[in-house]
């Protein structure tokens, strides 16, 4: 069910991520201003976007599941959730190597773009115990759906004021100017926003049809105890 | 703050990336574990069921 077109889909990632990788370090040449350390970006900032759009996604689907009532749709959100939550713990990690190599501090709290991706971080991780804790399926789909759809709501809502407010010290990858990227590193930073995207994808589905062979499993163990 | 000289940022670069693999091979691995274990236990009833 979910596992179609996995195979060319995680050959396809793979051949995307290592051409990125290759153009990170042997084409995009050294940033003007902050030398070899630029290159986190490459990593760093496709990382946020796909996150982001992760959890506006997991709010897509739970729109769709509060809509039709089909839990596919419940598991599709959580699992775009879940999976961008792994991603935002990577966006901290990255962001904070950054920060230390750039500014000399692992985390700066007067900088927006830093502390609302945390409050981000932070609100789904609250996702979590709320979802586990309800025992009944059903209110556990439904409540969560709620949830995802408020938080899904939050993220660009969040995004867009923070690139409302006016900040010098954390640096614009994409502006709606065109951004300040060179064609070179331009191209790499497409290529790795594409590899990630593909990634980000490639997993979802890995994960999705895990859960799916589990639950059919259970399916199975239950009539198999019923005709025992 | 001027740019970092090159020794000294590559330690930095090297960590960001292999943060991001580390996760991502995590991951991977995890999903591999409970694939590994769904398979054991199909296993277990199609022989649980070829014995009776």
């Amino acid at each position: 069910m979910y596992s179609k077109g996995l195979a060319p889909l995680a050959a396809a990632t793979a051949v995307t991520i290592t051409t990125a990788f290759a153009l990170v370090f042997f084409y995009a040449p050294n940033d003007a201003d902050q030398g070899f350390i630029q290159k986190i970006f490459y990593v760093h900032v496709p990382m946020a976007i796909v996150a982001l759009c992760g959890f506006v996604a997991g709010g897509v689907f739970a729109i769709k599941h509060l809509r039709s009532g089909d839990s596919s749709w419940d598991m599709r959100s959580y699992v775009a959730i879940h999976l961008s939550v792994i991603l935002g713990v990577g966006v901290l990690a990255t962001g904070a190597i950054w920060a230390k190599a750039s500014w000399g501090h692992w985390w700066v709290w007067d900088e927006p773009v830093l502390v609302s991706f945390l409050v981000v971080f932070l609100l789904y991780c609250v996702y979590y115990p709320l979802r586990f804790s309800i025992e009944d399926p059903g209110r556990q789909a439904r409540y969560s759906s709620v949830f995802a759809i408020a938080a899904g709501a939050f993220v660009p809502l969040n995004f867009t004021a923070v690139r409302m407010a006016e900040s010098f010290t954390h640096p614009r990858v994409l502006s709606q100017t065109g951004g300040d990227l060179p064609g070179d590193m331009r191209l790499t930073f497409l290529v790795s926003l594409l590899g990630m995207a593909l990634l980000f994808v490639t997993l979802w589905k890995l994960e999705l049809t895990a859960k799916h062979a589990s639950m059919q499993l259970k399916k199975l163990r239950n009539r198999a105890r019923v005709a025992a | 703050m001027p740019a970092l000289p090159l020794d000294e940022a590559g330690k930095y670069v090297a960590g960001a990336y292999v943060v991001f693999v580390a996760l991502i091979l995590v991951y991977v691995a995890i999903i591999g574990t409970k694939i590994a274990r769904i398979e054991r236990e199909i296993s277990a009833i199609v022989a649980a069921e070829e014995d009776e």
